[in-house]
This record gives structure tokens, C-alpha cells and sequence, in this order.
């Protein structure tokens, strides 16, 4: 790789500043899982690679005022799993990061990275997507805030323009459970992959719900991975869990709903059918996963 | 072009090289620093064979940038036994034939010593999960799962 330069930036300004006088030859290196790999294979070169684990916001995790968290965008996967608030109140989204690669991998892997890679199978998306997750994007013109879902905009392509980064995720706040009659949340995510490790996803998906203290669904998010061109979020199965206890009436009108909205393409690893079919099962699965984390009848 | 001045600590010892912008560590610690016990494999976050610790933490040195080491604290299988006695895992490595070409060793052992200084006591599947990310083309595994075990057991003082 001959690339001209390699600058590490302390503070999110500078990067800005940096990624606009590049003009679209420069690009953010967070852990170079795909980037640099992509460069090996010839599949790009910029010219400018721009290190930004060593500013302070994209390299840490913290609860909010309100409860929820703000998640670095180059923060690693393991970093994640070490964090022992984040990892009960989001339980999905952590274990969707954890899959992603083997443990050399989580040592580097951001979920910036795994967003703006754009891949339709990036195993963090659906779980951040089901979530409700915010992330905060930096540019020449200030900062703005965009749902997951509406970041990646086809494969490898991203909604961010020429000198805009990924600074962090926002994650709502959620009941803490800590009142047994008060209501309780719980997520989870799922994927299936051919082998039981180190395999890209056929199907992914995230489910995320909010029970009253009867145990009723009062909200629920829906996420699918590796079934359309982009992550997708499933409106119509997270409409199906509302207002239910996710009884057996509830789960298959989920799952019918995943499937039915999933629109993946045949390939080596998964036909049409297969892919719409699995998205139902990994739907029903992950919701149930996520209904006894809330504490429900699951 | 331009060469990077980087200063970084290698297995508990200050270094300093220069290196191209887009350099990998991999190839700075072979060619550069000629620690050659990291291997090259596959290039690309597949085989586990150039496994280093970047400032405790596990990665594949073939996936960063040697600019990226300013600072930091890396250490590679060269740092892993005391002067001239091996770590029990390179030990249990050799007693119990966990290796062939052992090309993919020197990755297995850094990736070992990683996990059981998090998890002195990892059962079977713990290991086998661990290790996912080192590919072996020769043993079929076995062994290597079988030393990694049998170090835990010693390094707990067990056997
Ligand atoms: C062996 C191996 C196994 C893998 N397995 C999986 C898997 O199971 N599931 C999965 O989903 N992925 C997998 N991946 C892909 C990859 O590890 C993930 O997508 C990872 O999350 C990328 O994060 P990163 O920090 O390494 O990104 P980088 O490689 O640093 O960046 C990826 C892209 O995003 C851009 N970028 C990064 N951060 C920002 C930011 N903050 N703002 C704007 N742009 C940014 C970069 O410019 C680049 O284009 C695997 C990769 C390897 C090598
Ligand atoms: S050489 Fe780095 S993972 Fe194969
Ligand atoms: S001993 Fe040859 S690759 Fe493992």
C-alpha cells in the first residue's frame, strides 16, 4: 500500500477540516477492518487515511443524563462488551457487535466502521436499527442528528457527504427494571450464517421491545440485516408485537411480516426464498430472546 | 515520500523506526524490527498468523498501520517467554505436538496467552470460540485446543 499520508487527529474539527481540503482522497480510518483489507485487495487507494481513535468523543462510551448512552463511533467491539451498563441495558446490540469476526477482529472493529462500510449484512446495523439509534454526524456545516436506518443508501454507499464523519450513536434511555411493577425493555439480535463462526450473514435480525408493567408490548423496533440492498427497518413486525404479550398469534403475524418485507437476492450463500423464510424464523426467535431479557412471559 | 518517525514501546522495550504512511505493523515488526515470529498469512483479518496485543488488546497486526503505534505498547510472541524459559503454552505447545509447519503458531500463541489472562479457566467450547480467528492448515486442531487447556490447568496450578 503506497498511500501518500497518515494523520491522527485529537479533535473532530481537525478531521473535518482535513476531510474537506482532501476533497474525497482522504478517508476515515477507524479500526481498518474493511478499509484496510479493501486496500489491500486493490479495491481502493486513497490517499489520506485519517486515524480517529484518538479523539476523546469517537473513543468512549458514556451514559447520558437521560439515561440513554452515547457510543463513540471507533470505539472497539470488545471495548463494548467490557462496558457492564451498556451491556445490560442493550444487551442485542452488544452481542450483534461481538459477532461480528473473531477476537483479533473485536480488538478493532467500530460500529462506525460497520455502519458507514455500508455492507447490507453489517451485524451491528440491524440491532442499532431495532434500537432506535441516532447517530450524530459531523461536517463543514455543524453537526446533525440521522436514524441508523437512513444511513446506508445502497451497498457501500452512505448518506455522508464529502467531509463528514460519524462522531457517535445515541441510544434512548430505557427502564432500568429496577421497579418490578414499572415497565421493562430487552433486546436481542440474531443471524444466520453457514457455519458457527467467521461467516458473513445470509439473515440478521434485531428486535427491540418496551412491556408495561402487565407485560403488554408497548412499543417494539424491527430490524433486518442481509435481505435487501440495505438494512431494512420492519414497521409492519413491530407493529404485529404492540399491544400484545407476544403470544403465538403475535410471533407468526411477526414473523409473516419479516418475511414478507424482506427482498434479498439469490446468491452462493442463499436463494430468495430460503433468505425470506429464515428472516421470518431469526425475527420470531430474536423477539422471543428479547421478551425474557425484558422480563416477560416469554 | 515521506517516512514516519514512530516511537512505541515492543514488548516492554522503547523502539523506534521510521516507516511509509501506509505501512502495516506486520511488516514493519518483520522487516523493520526483524522480529519475524509474527507471521504473514493470509493479509487480510483471515488467519490469525500476524496476532500481536496493541496495547492490550488483541488484533491482527496485518489490519493496522504502523503509524498507528505511536505511543502505544505492543507485544508479540517474542515477548511471551521469561529470557530463556518458554511460557507454559509454548511448552504444551511443543510436549503435545500442537504444531506442524508452525507457521500458524506464533498467532495461536498470542491469541492464547490473551484469552487465558482474561479467562484463566475457559471450558472447550471457550477456547475453540477464541481461537476462531487463527487458522491451522495442518494439526486439525485437536492438539492445539488440547495444549491450550492443558496450559490453563498448569498456569492455575493444577497440574
Ligand atoms: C476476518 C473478518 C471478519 C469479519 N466479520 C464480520 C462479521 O461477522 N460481521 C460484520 O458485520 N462485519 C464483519 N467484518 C467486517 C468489518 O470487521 C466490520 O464491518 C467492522 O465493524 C468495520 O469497522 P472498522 O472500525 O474496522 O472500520 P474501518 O475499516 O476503519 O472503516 C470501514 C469504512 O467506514 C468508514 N468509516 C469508519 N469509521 C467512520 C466514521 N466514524 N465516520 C465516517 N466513516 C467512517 C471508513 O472510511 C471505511 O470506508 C469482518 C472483517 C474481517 C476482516
Ligand atoms: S496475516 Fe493477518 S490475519 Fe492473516
Ligand atoms: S502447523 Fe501448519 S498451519 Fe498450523
Amino acid at each position: 500500500m503506497n498511500g501518500s499520508g497518515y494523520e491522527a487527529p485529537r479533535t473532530v474539527e481537525e478531521t473535518v477540516t482535513l476531510l474537506q481540503q482532501a476533497n474525497g482522497a482522504a478517508r476515515v480510518l477507524a479500526g481498518g477492518t474493511d478499509l484496510l483489507a479493501q486496500m489491500k485487495m486493490g479495491m481502493t487507494s486513497p490517499a489520506l487515511l485519517i486515524d480517529v481513535k484518538k479523539i476523546p468523543e469517537l473513543a468512549s462510551i458514556e451514559q447520558t443524563a437521560d439515561g440513554g448512552f452515547r457510543i463513540g463511533a471507533a470505539v472497539c467491539g470488545a471495548a463494548l462488551a467490557e462496558h457492564a451498563a451498556l451491556v445490560a441495558a442493550w444487551p442485542g446490540i452488544v452481542e450483534a457487535a461481538r459477532l461480528i469476526g473473531s477476537e483479533q477482529i473485536q480488538g478493532r472493529a467500530s460500529l462506525g466502521g460497520n455502519l458507514c462500510n455500508g455492507s447490507p449484512a453489517a451485524d451491528s446495523v440491524p440491532a442499532l436499527i431495532a434500537a432506535g439509534a441516532t447517530c450524530t454526524i459531523a461536517g463543514p456545516g455543524g453537526t446533525r442528528s440521522v436514524a441508523v436506518e437512513d444511513v446506508i443508501t445502497a451497498p457501500g454507499k452512505t448518506c455522508l457527504a464529502t467531509g463528514e464523519l460519524v462522531v457517535d450513536f445515541r441510544l434512548p434511555p430505557r427502564p432500568d427494571g429496577s421497579d418490578a411493577r414499572a415497565a421493562k425493555a430487552g433486546d436481542a439480535y440474531l443471524r444466520m450464517i453457514p457455519r458457527s463462526e467467521m461467516d458473513i450473514a445470509i439473515v440478521g435480525a434485531g428486535v427491540s421491545l418496551t412491556l408495561d408493567e402487565a407485560g403488554v408490548c408497548t412499543a417494539a423496533r424491527v430490524g433486518l440485516g442481509a435481505v435487501a440492498a440495505t438494512p431494512l427497518r420492519v414497521d409492519a413486525a413491530a407493529a404485529a408485537l404492540i399491544g400484545t404479550t407476544l403470544d403465538d398469534a403475535a410471533l407468526a403475524a411477526a414473523g409473516e411480516a419479516a418475511s414478507a418485507a424482506a427482498r434479498p437476492i439469490d446468491d452462493k450463500r442463499g436463494t430468495i426464498a430460503y433468505r425470506k423464510q429464515v428472516a421470518g424464523v431469526l425475527t420470531r426467535r430474536a423477539a422471543k430472546i428479547a421478551l425474557a431479557r425484558a422480563g416477560g412471559n416469554g | 515520500m515521506a517516512r514516519r518517525h514512530v516511537s512505541t514501546r515492543v514488548n516492554g522495550e522503547p523502539v523506534e523506526f521510521l516507516c511509509e504512511p501506509h505501512q502495516t505493523l506486520l511488516d514493519v515488526l518483520r522487516d523493520e524490527l526483524q522480529l519475524t515470529g509474527t507471521k504473514e498469512g493470509c493479509g487480510t483479518g483471515d488467519c490469525g498468523a500476524c496476532s500481536v496485543m496493541l496495547d492490550g488488546r488483541l488484533i491482527c497486526s496485518c489490519l493496522a498501520l504502523a503509524a498507528e503505534v505511536e505511543g502505544a505498547e505492543v507485544r508479540t510472541v517474542e515477548g511471551i517467554a521469561s529470557g530463556n524459559e518458554l511460557h507454559p503454552l509454548q511448552r504444551h505447545f511443543l510436549e503435545e505436538a500442537a504444531l506442524q509447519c508452525g507457521i500458524c503458531t506464533p498467532g495461536f500463541l498470542v491469541a492464547a496467552k490473551a484469552l487465558l489472562d482474561g479467562n484463566p479457566d475457559p471450558t472447550e467450547r471457550e477456547v475453540r470460540f477464541a481461537l476462531a480467528g487463527n487458522l491451522c492448515r495442518c494439526t486439525g486442531y485437536d492438539k492445539i485446543i488440547r495444549a491450550v487447556l492443558d496450559s490453563a490447568a498448569e498456569l492455575r496450578g493444577e497440574a
